[in-house]
């Protein structure tokens, strides 16, 4: 059978938390999260819309790809020396045939840090099958500690969703399922080249509910070309009917690539309309609040508390590891003696990745290390998409020394955006308003730029020379010797 | 004669310098077929030719003139290779035309001469070829180049007969008096139509039928008789090699290794290496290093005599010593100067700026380069708050403006934003302090910025053309509408033939310089040709259009207008900017405004939603990049009221329209 692995799985981890303590960096090493995104990064087809790292390809061979996607895991665990850990897979590794199926693994704050959240994305992950599951999540709970209640959440297409491999994945220890439902009318998902119809969307939810009741997330998908206001609402009141506690609603983005793109910039389909997009989106988020919905991302909805928690953890800055080809990781890596957060990014490829992993332990393409102003930016720009924004709390543990006060308080772009009633900064911290939030991408280049002179003012007044040293601590204000820069080619063990 | 004969022959007479120049008689068996007609001089290397056998008598200087496409360049290969100034192969296509931008787009930018020896009637004689540019832009360029000659060849096409440009270049010919030698090419074409052509020859230009030759350059029928027409028709230069040195100065060139290279017209006397001249003009004094003829790469020469055609190099380092119409004398034998050109006047005035300003003195020094041997262009510096450091630049038409722009692009890698082209307007002041300020009464106005306030104005005056427009006669409807569309007054109507019209119409300049020329081709299917020439200034109703972004004017967007135009060009202009500035957290008012009257709007509204739909793990590096790439953008962007608008965006305005 095929076989589905992490495409992003993910893995969040929570560093011990005490910057004061002699123990290196805030950010990354308080917060009980720690979230391993591993990666299953096939496919069985190519949707129309997806830019993905994904692969389409006959045969999987699926034992090699569970091996190395066990492999890395365990590497990275051990890199981020956390001990408990929370498991993501999110990623690239899952596929239709196969596409990129990951883990994410969260890594959690406190000490001792544990997994908070697994997320196992792709590619198509719910395409691998539950035994290569269960191997990897033996793999963290063996490397690092996976409380009984993390979130470990796997993606699922209604297609691969039967009710038996459904059962086989909550077996194997997967308990919240996000299934890419993306429409639920025959035409829309023909335009979107899924290979599934609106009946078999439907019977996935319903088997994927009565297994993870409250814990079953489903995507749609708005803005379609030719999609009406109408038929958007219908859709809508369709998937109220179907859905659970958590509902994903994304706006289509047409990637340049993709077989949908093509066929709107080459003007076989119409562009939709940027007013028409702006109604559906404020029309959804009016119907989920009355059914009761938070609307706590962007994107996102929940009610009855049935947040994802993986996925605030990237919201939230959190550490998490990226395993499987072409997952992404933010951590310190203690394990070798770093103190700095860093951003990496594994091989891309799936077949170069496992031959990496076969040799290395893992398939660490790229590593960047982010400086305390890259974090505070990532804090602000990731923090403001959610209803919650930046808190105090949260910016101190990145910026100890700069408060959010003290940057966006003073006259300036975030003054200006208060005033136009955008944004808020008050007791709790600095976030959009409901009106603003649909507007964040308008609003982020000027807080940017209002934070870069911040921090340069600050650096200039604590050393006279304009470089920002010491001003943060941040998970790496004090930079460990022998880590610069951005290290390229992974390194490792 | 046979080709081969004329080739032995300049063999026999290089050999041997001092051959007499009496008529040679040709040994009749001497090699034939065509390894007889390589270059005669190419197997000589440096060896310098002496030009003291052909006496004024048996010189003849001629330019070929005609319409865009009716085969100058191609009969000038033929007389090339008849002569056996260059071999003849297949390959010879537009060989005097050097330039890249020429050779793509068939036309000739530059001037080039090339002396060609022929043998009629046993006497040898020198037929110095003075190529000229077929676009009316470079009618300055034609003049000069025929006030080197004493006659020249019209070329009209067999199949489209008299165009735009050859009634132009024939008057440009007409009034410098020389003679005129009408030849129909391309009768090998299946349409060709000769006998309608000669007709149409008779009635405009008053030439009889009888004549007109009729060729096919590209097939080289009858082009012999051409050759033999240029020496019976054609006088030969009136001019003495007793008398002292007097050469006009009618083209010049820049070399990296050697500097300018002048190319020069003997009207007296004769030049040679070691010589002292003078220039009339400058006073300045040089020796001369090198003397030559044009065949049509420099070719050394012992010597240079009165009625001959070549080049001198003299030490000369900047183009502008070589001023085109100045005139070269001996050292301690000053001569009456030859009657000077009128330097070019530019007639199109456009923005230049680099597309990256890190590029700026990349940029600065091609332009340097390329104004080295296109002294025509005006070079001013200018800066702009949205696009930066440049230049303005003056052109002598919208094609030299496009031909510029090109070689800047193909020879030097330039890549550059270029702004819409606009024309200088003049203002004749009444108000006293002002024409104190200026110290005069009447001011050219190049930018809008300079515009002054109509209360101290008496009259404002733009550039007008004559254009003559060529037509069949089942578009003069369509014509007619678009010209006065234009504001354009008709001065002359005459059918050529049957069929075919000649429209004579007075122009505001402004009016052809943005689409004009595409907008006719388009409405005649291509067969109506254009062509214009300078006809002085003349009282306008002048406005100066503002572009306001909320109220604020845009300094950068202020446009000098006729008040008729005024609606439509601020429509269009708003129209433009609602497209290129992106939408922004609030509602946007584009507005043109007269003074204080707005006479177009355009609403660009708020955005209502602009946030990426998915930001989880692995999107995070991609959008970090992106948003601090538009917080830099942001620092960059200026700034009208509270509207940013992207140095993009007037880059999409401001920037002259090609895809028409």
């Amino acid at each position: 059978g095929a076989l589905g692995l992490v495409r992003g799985a993910g893995v969040v981890v929570s560093p011990p938390p005490n910057p004061q303590s002699g123990l290196p960096g805030g950010g990354d090493v308080a917060v009980p999260h720690g979230a391993p995104c591993p990666q299953w990064p096939y496919c069985r087809k190519r949707c129309s819309y997806c830019n993905f790292n994904k692969y389409v390809v006959p045969v999987v061979d699926e034992a090699a790809v569970g091996s190395c996607l066990v492999r890395e895991a365990r590497t990275l665990l051990r890199l981020s020396r956390v001990q408990r850990w929370v498991l993501k897979g999110g990623g690239r590794f899952w596929g239709g045939g196969w596409g990129a199926f990951g883990a994410h693994l969260q890594l959690p704050r406190s000490l001792p840090s544990s997994v908070t959240s697994v997320f196992f994305g792709g590619g198509t992950p719910s395409l691998a099958s539950p035994g290569t599951v269960a191997a990897v999540l033996e793999a963290i709970a063996g490397a690092a500690h996976l409380p009984a209640d993390a979130e470990v959440t796997l993606e699922a297409n209604p297609s691969s969703a039967s009710p038996q491999r459904l059962q086989g994945f909550r077996a194997a220890g997967v308990n919240r399922l996000s299934i890419g439902v993306q429409s639920l009318d025959d035409a829309e998902l023909r335009l979107l080249g899924r290979e599934h119809t609106a009946a078999e969307a439907r019977g996935a939810v319903e088997a994927a509910r009565g297994l993870f009741p409250g814990r079953t997330s489903i995507d749609l998908i708005f803005g379609l070309p030719g999609q009406s206001r109408d038929a958007w609402s219908r859709g809508l009141e369709a998937a109220l009917g179907l859905c659970d506690d958590h509902l994903s609603l994304y706006q289509l983005t047409l990637e340049r690539g993709t077989a949908l793109a093509a066929q709107v910039f080459g003007g076989n389909l119409p562009t939709p309309p940027q007013d028409l997009v702006a109604d559906m989106y404020h029309i959804a988020c009016a119907a989920l609040l009355s059914a009761g919905f938070r609307h706590y991302e962007v994107s996102n909805f929940a009610r009855k508390g049935a947040l994802s928690t993986h996925n605030l953890s990237y919201w939230r800055a959190e550490q998490y590891i990226g395993v499987g080809p072409g997952a992404h990781g933010r951590f310190v890596p203690w394990g070798e003696g770093g103190c700095r957060r860093e951003a990496r990014v594994q091989t891309l490829e799936p077949d170069a990745w496992m031959r990496e992993v076969q040799s290395r332990g893992h398939g660490t393409r790229r590593r960047t290390v982010l400086s305390p102003l890259e974090q505070l930016e990532e804090v602000l720009a990731l923090g403001l998409r959610t209803d919650e924004g930046v808190p105090h709390e949260r910016w101190g543990r990145f910026s100890p020394h700069l408060s959010l006060e003290a940057v966006f308080g003073a006259p300036g772009e975030a003054a200006e955006l208060q005033q136009q009633g955008w944004l808020v900064l008050d007791g709790g911290g600095l976030r959009c308003r409901r009106e603003g939030l649909a507007l964040l991408d308008s609003l982020l280049p000027g807080l940017l730029c209002q934070l870069q002179r911040g921090w340069a003012r600050a650096a200039a007044a604590a050393h006279g020379d304009g470089t920002p040293g010491r001003i943060s601590t941040g998970d790496g204000g004090e930079a460990a010797p022998g880590i610069a820069g951005a290290v390229s080619g992974g390194s490792g063990e | 004669m046979t080709l081969a004969g004329r080739t032995a022959a300049w063999w026999a007479r290089l050999r041997s310098p001092r051959l007499p120049a009496t008529p040679l008689c040709l040994p009749p068996w001497l090699p034939t077929g065509p390894a007889a007609c390589e270059r005669p001089y190419s197997s000589h290397g440096k060896e310098k030719l002496d030009m003291s056998t052909y006496p004024v008598e048996s010189i003849r200087n001629f330019s070929i003139i005609a319409h865009v496409d009716h085969g100058k360049s191609t009969l000038a290969d033929r007389l090339l290779e008849i002569t056996g100034t260059i071999a003849k192969t297949d390959h010879n296509k537009q060989v005097l035309d050097k330039l890249q931008v020429e050779r793509e787009r068939g036309i000739t930018v530059k001037a080039q001469s090339a002396s060609l020896f022929y043998n009629y009637e046993g006497v040898n004689y020198l037929l110095n070829l003075i190529d000229t540019p077929g676009h009316v832009d470079f009618s300055y360029e034609v003049s000069r180049s025929l006030s080197a000659c004493q006659g020249v060849i019209l070329v009209v096409d067999a199949n489209e007969g008299i165009q735009a440009q050859t009634v132009a270049n024939f008057y440009l010919a007409f009034e410098a008096q020389l003679a005129i030698i009408p030849v129909i090419n391309k009768i090998d074409l299946k349409n060709a139509d000769p006998e309608r052509v000669e007709k149409q020859i008779e009635k405009l230009f008053d030439i009889p039928v009888d004549e007109c030759v009729r060729i096919s350059a590209k097939k080289g029928t009858n082009v012999e008789t051409v050759l033999q027409k240029v020496i019976e028709k054609i006088p030969p230069p009136q001019c003495n090699t007793a008398d002292p040195l007097k050469a006009l100065v009618f083209d010049s060139t820049f070399d990296h290794y050697r500097g300018v290279v002048a190319n020069i017209a003997l009207f007296g006397g004769e030049i040679q290496k070691g010589h002292k001249i003078v220039s009339a003009h400058t006073k300045k004094r040089y020796e001369v290093n090198e003397v030559g003829i044009l065949t049509p790469n420099e070719q050394p020469t012992h010597k240079l005599y009165a009625g001959q055609v070549g080049y001198v190099i003299a030490g000369m380092k900047e183009v502008t010593e070589a001023q085109i119409g100045d005139t070269l004398f001996l050292y301690k034998q000053p001569v009456e100067p030859l009657p000077g050109f009128k330097s070019a006047k530019p007639m199109v005035f456009a923005g230049m700026y680099p597309v990256d300003q890190t590029e700026y003195n990349n940029l600065k020094s091609a332009l340097e380069r390329l104004t080295l041997n296109d002294s025509s262009v005006t070079v001013h510096r200018d800066s702009s708050l949205a696009l930066g450091a440049g230049w303005r630049l003056g052109f002598l038409g919208l094609l030299h403006m496009e031909v510029f722009n090109q070689r800047l692009e193909q020879e030097y890698n330039m890549s550059v934003i270029l702004t819409a082209p606009t024309v200088p307007y003049k203002a004749v002041l009444s108000s006293a302090k002002l024409i104190k300020e200026y110290g005069k009464a009447e001011i050219t106005i190049i930018n809008p910025a300079q515009f002054p306030d109509k209360l101290s104005v008496s009259e404002y005056l733009e550039p007008t053309v004559l254009g003559t427009i060529v037509t069949p006669q089942e578009y003069i409807g369509k014509i007619i509408v678009l010209c006065q569309d234009r504001r354009a007054v008709q001065k002359d109507m005459v059918y050529i033939d049957e069929h075919r019209v000649m429209l004579k119409y007075l122009f505001p300049l402004n009016e052809i310089v943005v689409d004009f020329y595409d907008t006719l081709k388009s409405l005649s299917s291509g067969y109506a040709s254009f062509d214009y020439e300078d006809a002085g200034y003349q009282a306008a109703d002048l406005i100066k259009m503002d572009i306001l972004l909320n109220g604020n004017p845009v300094e950068e967007l202020a446009t000098i207008i006729h008040k008729d135009k005024a609606y439509a060009a601020g429509k269009f202009l708003c129209e433009r900017l609602k497209d290129a500035i992106p939408r922004q957290l609030f509602e946007i008012a584009i507005q043109a405004a007269i003074g204080k009257k707005i006479i177009a709007r355009e609403t660009l509204k708020a955005y209502r939603k602009n946030v990426v739909a998915k930001c989880y793990g692995g999107d995070i590096t991609r959008r970090m990049k992106l948003l601090k790439r538009q917080a830099e953008g942001k620092k960059l962007m200026r700034k009208i009221g509270n509207v940013e608008v992207p140095r993009d965006a007037f880059i999409r305005v401001l920037k002259r329209q090609t895809d028409k």
